[in-house]
């Protein structure tokens, strides 16, 4: 196939973002297109029905299910209380009362006949939906929430942790392939997203937590140092739901690898800017990468365009697996038919001259376009 | 039907639409050419349509037929052979497949009988919820709101038996009161197939909150499972509602002649198809980049099994965690530091697309699929086995024999063949490394036949072994399967060099010992009548060392010998390990490292 090649990730100074916030149930939207919203604003709003509990009232009672109905207290649709008597049963002339009490507040909603159980649902949780990005209401999905729209310079990493938070963007290291470390972290980062080069140590990631910073952005994260400060392993690409205070974005991958000059210099330029950041990461069909997202604060004379990434000769690519992983290079030719590589499979592949002044092959699933 | 000489058929996987063209030949039906094309479900095309045109428009490049006509419909029947196709048929996984989840009363028991049932109806299962899996109440109600499944499957109970539980489990799901994972206004499609006395309170219970369809009892008694109805009606629904939610996929239905079928239950379609007809015992695994699909026919009982999480791209670092650094380590014919392994699989996972350049990254990514192919059979063996809780009625004679309930049926003993698909086994640069591969990880015993599917075309031939079974089988003997040839492994263990076997092929001997791997070059289509003669303490099929005499097959790899013991034990020395894999290598003509 021609476009078998990795995609590469999407680093603009300034593009259009669109981002849908919907309830996962439908609900009430409370703001209007064109409305300006801040991430903080809460853009719809439903409630879950609560979870019903089930009292085992027949059991409790020494009654058969069909018998339950004539020792019930209450009916169907009835509001109760915490330790009110929902049945309750007479023997020997009425001098032993046995009764059953509901565990919890809530409203009786099922009364049945063939169990004899009592299920009395708890109230219901409300459940807010926040704009995530500054901008403009471009759409209402009646019921079920909008999509913001907004003017922005946007980062996409490869892979994160943590979930949707906003902060300051602040840089920590002076070059692309500077490491951050624990010294480097410091109280005032708090609730700010910190920017290192080509490795955050684990270290440095749990002073961050410490210290309250809502992120951290890096090149790449050691499994291990990741896998320590979770708790737990990884087994499938699906994050983001993560119980964690900091949300982790990682622009390259696993090891210590230099942050891209494009992505490292845009996020230097954002210095002191808002950002609303996200670890959310899938690797499946409909991928979705973690990102960062700076809304622009000026007005653009035109509105922006994204030029389409075409692998052609004089491409920046990124080796993106073994033997030459992270290094960049420039394709140097593109020869149509597949070719026969070390491993022994024929695939289509590019030829390259690397950073340090090598001509390689490399297949051209195993590279990814970098714009300059 | 009239004769049918040409048929069409599509397979839409997640990520390529897979399109072949059989035709018939005189009197047998064979492959003529095969077309792809990204599939589009997803935006900005959100129509199956689309892809599957473009995969039918490489066919007709390729075949040189006119299918499609103006309006890109696919013409029927077929015009003096050139124009259109007499039948049109499609299997389809994408769009996450068909997720489940069941329910049943007792976990061994009934929920198992349920979760066999789904499988073997292509579903994936998210999660089994029994009155006795050791949750709270309002855990399980819990846990089925946030599911949010396709359809659930509920049973439980044998017909005329307390109906107390059923009840419990239907009031456990209207608590929950959840909702479909696609088609936001929709009903829960629930099936009911349980207990039969059961049928009045549960839909009493349920009616307002679930689409709610009632078969019969898929364990109408203890001894007895039953699971067609279920089956069916989970397809049905699959037809009716997951695939009408996915995009275009109304408009494919109405194209072809069966209905569209889930790839996974036609891969078991073609596979029960070919074990009946051929009257041997099948394992077929697909291992994919998210799953590895299992499938059996043993004795004739079908059963399949899917690991969600065992995949060698996306999910190929739940196979790091499920088996852990050193099962990974132990295959690898050089050394390789964990941390290193662990960054190297990380990277693999969110880069799935990118392929192992040199030959130590393709041995590495080699050593996690047979770790990947060995616990999803392991996964299999414990769902694929008799009824539990049934009581056996024994005579005197029987007790000295006893076999206790819910054993595997999985025996490798008398397994006929292996048939591997999926990325690393189809691709492999050579055959001998898939053959390797399934060696290792199911570690096959006595004769068994080892192949993969040349091009993955199983599901499409599954969904047409439902119309033409013939057809089906035709071609799947013929242009499907690559035989790399019989493989002769004896049961037992004994000392490094002991003699283990004799095989005695054209009035000529050839002696093997012990722990090792060698190839009789016979090549496809090759076959000869041999007597095996294993030693004392070793059994080829007959018994310990009695001899069997047979006909072996040859193929792409030849016939190996494989004496290195069952179970298969690695020296537990890290270099004595590595010396005998890199003799084993080469032994099936495979180097280890680049020179």
């Amino acid at each position: 196939m021609g476009t078998a090649y990795t995609p590469g990730l999407k680093v603009s100074p300034r593009t259009i973002v669109r981002k849908t916030r919907r309830l996962p149930l439908k609900g009430e939207v409370l703001v209007s297109q064109g409305e300006k919203v801040q991430p903080s604003t809460i853009v719809a709003r439903t409630e879950i029905p609560g979870i019903m509990q089930t009292v085992r009232a027949g059991e409790q009672l020494g009654l058969e299910p069909q018998e339950l109905r004539a020792a019930l207290k209450v009916s169907v649709g009835d509001k109760v209380e915490r330790g009110q008597v929902l049945a309750e049963t007479r023997s020997f002339f009425g001098l032993f009362r046995s009764v059953v009490n509901s565990p919890v507040d809530g409203v009786v909603e099922m009364l049945s006949e063939h169990s004899g159980h009592i299920g009395i649902r708890l109230p219901a949780t409300p459940i807010e939906v926040a704009a995530y990005i500054e901008g403009t209401v471009a759409e209402v999905i009646p019921e079920e929430g909008v999509v913001v729209e907004t003017e922005a310079a946007m980062i996409q990493g490869i892979f994160g942790v943590g979930g949707e938070r906003t902060g300051v963007i602040h840089m920590l290291v002076s070059s692309p392939d500077e490491n951050l470390t624990e010294d480097m972290i410091k109280e005032e980062h708090a609730g700010k997203v910190v920017v290192g080069g080509s490795n955050v140590s684990g270290a440095a990631l749990r002073k961050a937590s410490a210290v309250g910073c809502a992120g951290i952005v890096a090149g790449a994260i050691i499994d291990r140092d990741l896998i320590d400060f979770l708790g737990y392993d990884i087994g499938v690409a699906i994050t983001g739901q993560e119980d964690i205070n900091i949300t982790l974005i990682v622009t390259e991958g696993f090891g210590s690898i230099r942050m891209a000059d494009r992505t490292f210099k845009l996020l230097s330029s954002l210095e002191g800017k808002m950002a609303s950041i996200n670890g959310a990461t899938q690797i499946r069909a409909g991928v979705i990468r973690p990102e960062v997202i700076v809304p622009s604060t000026e007005e653009a004379a035109e509105k922006p365009v994204d030029l389409e990434q075409v692998l052609e000769i004089g491409s920046h690519i990124r080796a993106i697996r073994e033997p030459y992983f992270g290094m960049l290079g420039t394709v140097t030719e593109l020869p149509p038919e597949p070719v026969l590589i070390p491993s022994g499979s024929t695939v289509r592949v590019l030829k390259a001259k690397l950073s340090d002044g090598r001509e390689v092959i490399i297949p051209r699933a195993n590279v990814e376009i970098i714009a300059e | 039907m009239d004769e049918v000489k040409s048929i069409l058929a599509t397979d839409c996987g997640s990520t390529t639409t897979k399109a072949i063209l059989i035709e018939k030949q005189g009197d047998e039906y064979r492959l003529s050419v095969r077309g792809e094309a990204p599939t589009t479900v997803e935006a900005p095309f959100d129509d199956v349509t689309v892809g599957v045109v473009n995969a039918v428009r490489e066919v007709e490049e390729l075949s040189g037929r006119t299918i499609l006509d103006g309006e890109n419909h696919i013409m029927r029947p077929s015009r003096d052979g050139r124009v259109g196709v007499d039948i049109y048929l499609s299997t389809s996984s994408a769009g996450g497949g068909l997720q489940m989840t069941v329910a049943g009363v007792v976990k061994a028991m009934s929920a198992e009988s349920a979760e066999r049932a789904a499988l073997g109806a292509g579903a994936i299962i998210i999660d089994v919820i029994a009155v006795d899996d050791g949750r709270k109440d309002y855990e399980k109600v819990r846990r089925i709101r946030e599911l949010r499944p396709d359809m659930i499957l509920m049973s439980g109970g044998t017909d005329g038996g307390t109906i107390k539980h059923l009840v419990e489990i239907a009031e456990m799901l209207y608590a929950a009161d959840p909702k479909p994972r696609l088609g936001g206004g929709m009903r829960l499609p629930v099936i009911f197939a349980g207990n039969k006395d059961a049928r009045d309170a549960v839909r009493d219970t349920l009616k307002d909150k679930v689409d709610l369809r009632i078969v019969d009892n898929l364990r109408p008694t203890l001894e007895r499972e039953n699971l067609g109805p279920a089956r069916e009606a989970i397809h049905e629904l699959f037809l009716q509602h997951v695939m009408q939610q996915a995009p275009g996929y109304g408009k494919l239905s109405s194209w072809t002649d069966a209905g569209i079928m889930s790839t996974p239950n036609a891969v078991g379609k073609i596979i029960q198809t070919i074990a009946e007809q051929f009257e041997i015992n099948v394992l077929a695994v697909d291992i994919g980049g998210a799953t590895t699909d299992v499938f059996s026919v043993f004795g004739g009982t079908f059963n399949r099994t899917v690991s969600a999480n065992l995949g060698m791209s996306y999910s190929i670092c739940n196979v790091l965690t499920e088996s852990g650094v050193a099962n990974i380590q132990r295959w690898v014919p050089f050394t390789v530091d964990e941390a290193d392994l662990r960054n190297r699989l990380r990277n693999k996972m969110i880069r799935p697309t990118t392929i192992p350049h040199t030959l130590e990254d393709l041995r590495i990514e080699q050593a996690v699929a047979r770790e990947a192919l060995r616990l999803a059979f392991e996964h299999h063996k414990s769902l694929a086995r008799t009824l539990m809780g049934v009581q056996q009625q024994r005579s005197v004679g029987d007790i000295l024999d006893q076999q206790a309930t819910g054993q595997t049926l999985v025996k490798m003993m008398e397994l006929d063949m292996i048939v591997g698909s999926g990325g690393v086994l189809s691709h492999a640069p050579r055959n001998a490394e898939s053959a390797y591969m399934m060696l290792d990880a199911y570690q096959p015993e006595g004769i068994t036949m080892l192949a993969k599917d040349s091009i993955f075309m199983m599901p499409q031939l599954g969904v047409l072994s439902t119309v033409i079974p013939d057809a089906a089988a035709q071609v799947f003997e013929r242009d499907c399967l690559i035989k790399f040839g019989h493989c002769i492994a004896p049961v037992g263990t004994a000392k490094s060099g002991d003699h283990v076997l004799t095989i005695t092929m054209d009035g000529k001997e050839m002696r093997f010992t012990f722990g090792k791997l060698e190839v009789i070059p016979l090549g496809v289509g090759e076959k000869k009548e041999v007597t095996i003669s294993p030693a004392r303490g070793f059994d080829v099929g007959a018994g310990r060392g009695r001899q069997v005499t047979t006909t072996i097959e040859g193929g792409t790899v030849g016939v190996i010998v494989d004496t290195r013991g069952r179970p298969l034990n690695l020296p537990a020395d890290h270099n004595q390990r590595i010396a005998k894999l890199c003799e084993w290598h080469q032994a099936l003509g495979l180097q280890v490292k680049e020179e």
